[in-house]
């Protein structure tokens, strides 16, 4: 699905990430950790095309995705449902449409969705929210409402940057077994996050690998976890 | 072309859903209304002038293409001799295609409106007309008074169409002024909607990186843009347009064809004509907001 070769990146400065070489095969589910400003967010982007690499050659979908012109690199995000870790709405549409938007850029019909999207809603809590704006949510809320953004549109890769940051242990487990059923569904996931006690969860539900981001590189966690 | 209307009428209609997906901004998309109006409404007037200048200069040169008179008024015994030398003058003038004398049923014609159908006219001192046909270089008025005062000095002539000719360069040239002040207005609309555009993008910003994030592709970002800034221009230019016809139907229409100023009208099928004035100004505008939302999109991560 997703493959990074030897892939390097800086913001301009020294590199943040070098000689990174990560995986993702279809139905995989990789947990990635790491201190804060390591660059499991930057990993992420990379991943779907945000950030472009300074070396090295990240495929998506097959794609080396410095080659991709812009139109193939929207397509390919709609097969990659992303949360990211500052959530991105527009603050200006309630929570329901800003969760339907991926529906609506790529052209589906909404009313053909909207069970889907309502049992989503249900799912991660927000039917009481769904005609609140971002900014009046919690951001525990916003993280729920970021994840059923993710994954609306049912991608067959999903990337979530903190999706349990601000989030109650119980809800974290809640949105982790969507994640696991997911998975089962054949679903590639990837979750960066800093909460050992949820990897520690996945792990005896799923097959799950662990990543640790440490001095630039990406190296397997021991069984520590 | 089946596919190109198809593809402008997508750009234009899109669902209500994608449309609230970019925030209305108020204000702003009024100057755009305001502004395509009045330029709608100057272009009309820009259309009127080059119109009416083209009839003036059509009709004048019309005229001018035709004659001008040799007058012969002497004594009755003399009129034959110098009605002949002047014609020898006129045949041996550069720039003169023809000369030709009117029989008296023709003169009578020509007074006829003035003086009545049953007049003697005979019996009248009437001056005997001859008709001058010019080449298109024309000819050299001064000299042939000259050589007309000394052949026959009854002869006078009258050229009152030949001053005009520098008043059909002038017409023509304002009708030339009035297309290229109907550019320059179309192009300014264009740009005005460029910068409005380029502020909306440049304001939505954030909107339309996160529509890009969750797979938007450029074109859907640009419709949204591109359909409202088309509608807004198409709306103004229209009343513009509707507003100059108007007040082009209210100028005082006088009967003195001559008159330039009161000839500014739209003449029969010409009424049509502003008509377009509008569906120009949405052209100008889609293509306008479309290359500066690609472009302003293309700039992007
Ligand atoms: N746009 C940017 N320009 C310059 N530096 C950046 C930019 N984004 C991130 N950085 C820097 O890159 C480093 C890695 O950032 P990143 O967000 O990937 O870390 P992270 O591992 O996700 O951290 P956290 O766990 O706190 O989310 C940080 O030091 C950050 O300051
Ligand atoms: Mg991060």
């Amino acid at each position: 699905m997703i493959e990074l070769r030897d892939v390097a990146y800086n913001y301009g400065g020294g590199d943040l990430l070098s000689e990174i070489t990560l995986k993702l095969p279809p139905g995989s589910f990789h947990f990635l950790t790491g201190p804060s400003g390591a660059g499991k967010s930057t990993l992420l982007k990379l991943c779907y095309g945000e950030l472009l690499a300074s070396a090295g050659s990240v495929r998506i979908f097959g794609d080396e995705a410095s080659e991709m012109d812009r139109d193939a690199v929207a397509l390919a995000r709609r097969r990659i449902g992303v949360v990211h870790q500052d959530c991105q709405f527009l603050d200006h549409l309630p929570i329901t449409d800003n969760v339907a938007l991926p529906l609506t850029v790529s052209g589906r019909d909404r009313e053909a969705e909207e069970q889907n999207l309502q049992d989503l809603l249900t799912w991660v809590g927000l039917t009481d929210r769904a005609r609140a704006l971002p900014p009046q949510l919690s951001g525990g809320e916003r993280q729920r409402a970021a994840l059923a953004r993710a994954i609306i549109t049912s991608p067959d890769v999903i990337l979530a940057d903190e999706p349990t940051g601000n989030i109650d242990w119980e809800m974290s487990l809640r949105l982790l077994s969507l994640l696991v059923e997911l998975n089962k569904m054949g679903k590639t996931i990837l979750i960066a996050t800093h909460d050992l006690n949820l990897i520690r969860s996945a792990k005896s539900q799923v097959n799950a690998r662990v990543l640790r981001i440490k001095n630039r590189r990406l190296q397997l966690a021991g069984a520590d976890l | 072309m089946k596919r190109w209307q198809e593809y402008i009428w997508l750009r234009l209609t899109g669902d209500a859903q994608s449309d609230r997906v970019v925030p209305r901004a108020g204000y702003s998309a009024w100057l755009v209304v305001f502004t395509a109006g009045a330029m709608a409404f100057l272009a009309v007037f820009a259309l009127a002038l080059s119109l009416a200048a083209g009839r003036l200069a059509d009709r004048w040169g019309a005229e001018l293409a035709r004659t001008s008179t040799v007058r012969i008024s002497a004594p009755d015994a003399q009129v034959a001799a110098q009605t002949s030398a002047a014609l020898n003058v006129l045949k041996t003038t550069p720039g003169v295609a023809s000369a030709r004398a009117l029989t008296t049923e023709e003169q009578a014609a020509l007074l006829q409106p003035w003086l009545g159908a049953d007049l003697p006219i005979d019996s009248l001192p009437i001056p005997q007309l001859i008709e001058v046909v010019e080449t298109s270089e024309g000819y050299d008025a001064e000299g042939l008074r000259l050589r007309l005062s000394a052949e026959a000095p009854g002869a006078v002539l009258d050229d009152h169409t030949r001053w005009r000719r520098p008043l059909i360069t002038a017409a023509n040239r304002l009708r030339s002024l009035g297309i290229v002040s109907m550019l320059l207005i179309g192009l300014a609309t264009a740009a005005m909607v460029m910068l409005a555009a380029n502020a909306a993008l440049a304001a939505n910003a954030q909107i339309i990186r996160v529509m890009r994030l969750v797979g938007a592709r450029d074109i859907y970002i640009a419709r949204a843009f591109v359909r409202r800034f088309t509608i807004r221009t198409f709306g103004g230019a229209f009343a513009g347009t509707l507003a100059a016809m108007l007040a082009v139907a209210l100028l005082p229409r006088a009967t003195d064809d001559v008159g330039f100023l009161t000839g500014l009208g739209f003449v029969g099928f010409h009424w049509l004509l502003p008509l377009l004035v509008p569906m120009f100004a949405a052209i100008a505008a889609f293509w306008a907001t479309r290359t500066a939302a690609l472009r302003t999109l293309g700039r992007l991560t």
